[in-house]
């Protein structure tokens, strides 16, 4: 397979302009802007199937369409870089070694939209990627491919990189545009969507790294092309982001629909020392837990996933071996949730609270049995109730430990104890 | 205008409501914290959940605009369970201390978990987060951020009505706290609406906590006597006295807020200085009469007056915080009664008294100036009464509610007014000005009357007598009825409600209204 996203790997240096400029860079945005009017843009993007990568897989294309088109208020694009999904590391590679990739995908986008504002909101701690980013900007600027008169076609493009302040949830694109206007983080309320009220008020694209990163192979090589890789209602390569316990984990660039199975033992080189195979997380931490069975039957793309009720997210494998605690690996993750609510929706604020509670009881081994059925009722009190569905980004993984991975819960309560870390290890658990 | 169906009951309502108004207009509850009509939507308690039929999974009903066809339930399992689960979720880490919160019997949580929730609590009372308590941020506002439910009311108020952003959300998740920025206190002058509008106990107002359990409270409509807008309020009171004033909702006047002069103008009507009995001047000293006293006494001195100058040696004075009735009755008394053409109204604001601002506050203190106006009555007129005093022309005054001794100066009274032979004062207190009368009457308070005030914008609204007025105190068109029928030996009318019908008929700014007709929100005067 040709890479994509990871050209870098095979091109040194790709991060510079005059690397990327010989190797074919900024093609797809002068074809764009020459040869393309905004609906041809739209409507080969909406042909290539792209859908979006930050875990909610919309058609990016449709996502676009929605922008209205006689705009009297400015349209602006947004770029999501907050990658802060525990499991994800893509778009920081991205940024550090591709940026001229990434702001030909923005580029198309506005000239797409109608907007002439691009805002890129990086997560607090990409302070090195921030600066990769400002650098190439510079130079696409200083080269006329972003600022006024974008190439000379008489389209004014202006990209700004903001970096957040270290909040998981400002990754939720509503919270995004709040945190970009200054405000609290806070999820909004939908309706209004942001294609119409976005940013500051006006109507607004908001995408994932990666998605626009795709946009300019698109534009450059065709939608039938870019169908050909992978499932043709999910296509593309996707960066997956596998960590955990295989032999080599990292960022991989493959095709849509590899086996999960595949991606464990082919590409990640087996399992860690040789031991079996306990559960996957897939798309990131938000998302169901598969067991052994299902793991070893996955298929990553968007839609086989939902059919093993998980998701592929943003392309998270967090692979876990038979000596993981899948107790603690719940209570870490609750840790995650109840430190990242925002706090404004009841359930969420308070539930996140609770669950972790509960968690720390039941992995020191003071838990009781019937706060199994307590975890699985806080969580369907949780899941849909809340603006933004970091409700539901503890709530169902929850649900999902405490079914698949029941036995463990009751030992730790039957034993007082978490029988993977104490040295009499799993002996009395039967 | 959408028709909808909500628990099976078919309602049209106005474009653009949300389903908790329309709702309402079924006379179906939805309950709701964060939710409140004069402010903007955040949508955060979760309270409102509803089933909305067709819709994938529940809606919160503030944020749902009714439409055509919409088939809403509040009562189906799925709705019933998350506001039940809501509700728990609130109390998990609210520190449940009723019996010494001032909120008791006022407050969301009591109430909807009697209604909603009733379940025993899952969660141990030891893991609860601490928060702070007792927080004065300032204005007079007290904070306790441990019952705080985050519904952001507050900073919603300092945010979209005051602009002044005293008040901001701080961290994240279950330690979310309301807080001022350090060194930056609450200094607003509507600070109190936020205790109004706090569901919980979060808010409370130093002035009134630990001062008395709200179910002892009767409440009674009126309007803010605090300057010539005229704010809706209900007085709550308890066996005579006021604890408390709250705005009620008047889309004409006030919407849902008042000021917090206004809020904390009533102590001053339950003074110490209140006076009880009919008082008359003997050997340089007031001493007590009868009112049957009082009443001879007094007409006596006018038909004395009357026969010996003229009628126009008798003239009267009234305050802008006469009320409509008063003024109209005084009127009648002087021009009909006496056949005086000398009558004065006093409209004065405490020197400074703060300006007009842009939301509710008028630099005019005086709740009727525009009534007085409205009947006719000279906005001053006062030097022209002083100069017929000062010439020897006018004998004899009835003051009505004015302190003019405070408000001229003793030096400048005693200059002006001096040459008088003979003063009846009106009042609630016992003033400066009732030092140097012949004889004081104690009056009702504006909270101890049926009557009306007109504000600045000619609205009519009714006042009603919420408890009796202290002592032998009489409200004043009885007292101005009763010296007349000493005068004339003519029954009139004492009751707020017929003199205003009287007035109605008499005076063309007043034509068309009734009094029942005031309704809660007023009438506009003719023209």
């Amino acid at each position: 397979m040709e890479r994509l996203l990871t050209r870098w790997l095979d091109i040194p240096d790709l991060r510079k302009l005059d690397v990327y400029l010989a190797n074919n860079g900024y093609q797809a945005s002068r074809k764009a802007f020459f040869n393309m009017s905004p609906d041809d843009i739209i409507n080969e993007v909406k042909n290539s199937n792209l859908r979006g990568r930050g875990g909610a897989a919309f058609p990016t294309g449709t996502k676009w369409s929605f922008i209205p088109k006689d705009s009297k208020k400015p349209v602006y694009v947004c770029v999501n870089g907050d990658e802060s999904e525990p499991g994800t590391f893509a778009n920081r590679y991205q940024f550090e070694n591709d940026p001229h990739g990434v702001i030909e995908g923005i580029l198309i986008a506005c000239r797409a939209v109608g907007s002439h504002t691009a805002y890129i909101y990086l997560r607090g701690e990409f302070t090195a990627q921030k600066r990769s980013l400002d650098a190439a900007l510079a130079d696409a600027r200083a080269a006329g491919y972003v600022g006024k008169n974008v190439m000379g076609s008489g389209y004014d493009i202006d990209i700004w990189t903001h970096k957040g302040a270290g909040a998981y949830i400002c990754g939720e694109e509503s919270a995004l545009l709040e945190s970009l206007e200054g405000k609290r983080g806070y999820p909004r309320n939908r309706p209004p969507f942001p294609a119409i009220v976005g940013a500051f008020g006006c109507p607004t694209v908001v995408n994932n790294v990666e998605t626009l990163a795709n946009v300019p192979h698109i534009i450059n090589l065709g939608a039938d092309w870019y169908k050909s890789i992978g499932p043709e209602k999910s296509p593309g390569t996707k960066l997956v982001c596998l960590s955990g316990h295989v032999n080599k984990p990292g960022l991989y660039e493959l095709p849509m629909g590899m086996s999960v199975k595949d991606i464990i033992y082919e590409i990640g080189g087996g399992m860690l020392g040789g031991k079996m195979l306990k559960g996957v997380v897939p798309g990131g931490s938000s998302f169901p837990v598969l067991n052994k069975e299902e793991a070893e039957r996955a298929v990553f793309d968007f839609d086989s996933m939902r059919t093993i009720g998980s998701a592929m997210g943003s392309g998270v494998v967090i692979v876990m071996h038979e000596e993981t605690c899948m107790v603690d690996m719940l209570r870490a993750t609750a840790h995650f949730y109840h430190h990242e609510s925002c706090g404004q929706c009841t359930p969420c604020r308070e539930g996140t609270g609770w669950i972790e509670k509960i968690m720390n009881e039941m992995e020191a081994g003071q838990g009781k049995i019937e706060q199994l059925d307590l975890l699985n009722n806080i969580s369907d009190n949780m899941v849909g109730n809340t603006i933004c569905v970091l409700a539901d980004s503890i709530a169902l993984p929850v649900k999902s430990y405490v079914t698949k991975f029941r036995n463990e819960f009751e030992e730790h309560i039957k034993l007082g104890r978490c029988p993977f870390k104490s040295p009499q290890g799993r002996a009395q658990a039967a | 205008m959408p028709k909808l169906t909500i628990d099976g009951k078919e309602v049209e309502v106005a474009d653009g409501l949300n389903l908790i108004l329309a709702a309402e207009q079924a006379g179906i509850e939805i309950p709701h914290y964060c939710y409140h009509p004069g402010l903007s939507i955040p949508g955060n308690c979760r309270m409102c959940l509803v089933d909305v039929e067709k819709a994938p999974k529940l809606q919160i009903a503030c944020n749902t605009r009714a439409a055509d066809g919409m088939v809403v339930h509040t009562k189906s399992a799925k709705a019933q369970a998350a506001q039940k689960a809501v509700l728990e979720f609130l109390l998990i880490n609210h520190p449940i201390d009723c019996p010494v919160c001032d909120q008791a019997g006022e407050c969301k949580l009591q109430d909807y978990y009697m209604d909603y929730d009733r379940q025993g609590s899952r969660f141990p009372l030891e893991k609860k987060v601490h928060k702070g308590k007792a927080i004065d941020i300032g204005a007079g506002v007290m904070l306790d951020q441990e019952r705080c439910i985050l519904c952001a009311r507050c900073t919603r108020f300092f945010d979209e009505v005051t602009h002044t952003h005293e008040l901001a959300i701080f961290e994240r998740g279950d330690h979310n706290r309301i807080e001022i920025n350090p060194g930056q206190p609450v200094n607003n002058k509507y600070a109190g609406n936020v205790v109004d509008i706090c569901p919980v106990g979060a808010l409370t107002e130093k002035d009134f906590r630990f001062r008395m359990r709200v179910w002892y409270l009767h409440r009674k409509p009126s309007v803010c006597g605090g300057c010539e807008r005229g704010c809706s309020i209900d007085i709550h009171h308890h066996r005579g006295r006021i604890y408390r004033f709250k705005p009620r909702y008047n889309p004409d006047v006030n919407s849902y807020w008042m000021c917090d002069e206004g809020r904390h103008g009533f102590p001053a009507l339950q003074q110490e200085t209140r006076l009880t009995v009919p008082l008359v001047q003997q050997k340089n000293e007031l001493v007590a009469e009868t009112w049957g006293e009082a009443f001879r006494r007094s007409a006596g001195v006018i038909q004395n007056m009357r026969s010996e100058f003229g009628a126009n040696a008798i003239g009267a004075v009234l305050d802008a915080r006469s009320t409509n009735e008063e003024a109209f009755a005084m009127k009648k008394l002087i021009k009909e009664t006496i056949g005086s053409d000398s009558i004065a109204t006093l409209t004065w604001s405490p020197p400074g008294a703060s300006g007009d601002d842009d939301l509710l506050i008028r630099a005019n203190k005086n709740p009727n100036s525009r009534g007085l106006a409205a009947l006719g009555l000279p906005a001053s007129g006062l030097e022209s009464i002083a100069s017929a005093v000062g010439a020897g022309k006018l004998k004899m005054l009835i003051v009505l509610r004015a302190d003019l001794v405070r408000v001229m100066g003793e030096q400048e009274f005693v200059r002006k007014f001096g040459p008088l032979d003979y003063m009846l004062v009106l009042s609630t207190d016992a003033n400066e000005t009732c030092q140097m009368a012949n004889q004081v009457w104690p009056i009702a308070a504006y909270p101890e009357l049926e009557g009306s005030f007109t504000n600045f914008n000619g609205r009519v609204q009714r006042l009603y007598e919420a408890f009796p007025p202290p002592g032998q105190s009489l409200s004043a068109i009885e007292a101005i009825a009763r010296l007349g029928h000493a005068l004339d030996g003519v029954e009139r009318a004492m009751s707020g409600d017929t003199v205003f019908t009287q007035m109605a008929a008499a005076e063309p700014s007043f034509k068309g209204l009734s009094f029942e007709g005031l309704g809660e929100h007023g009438r506009d005067l003719e023209g």
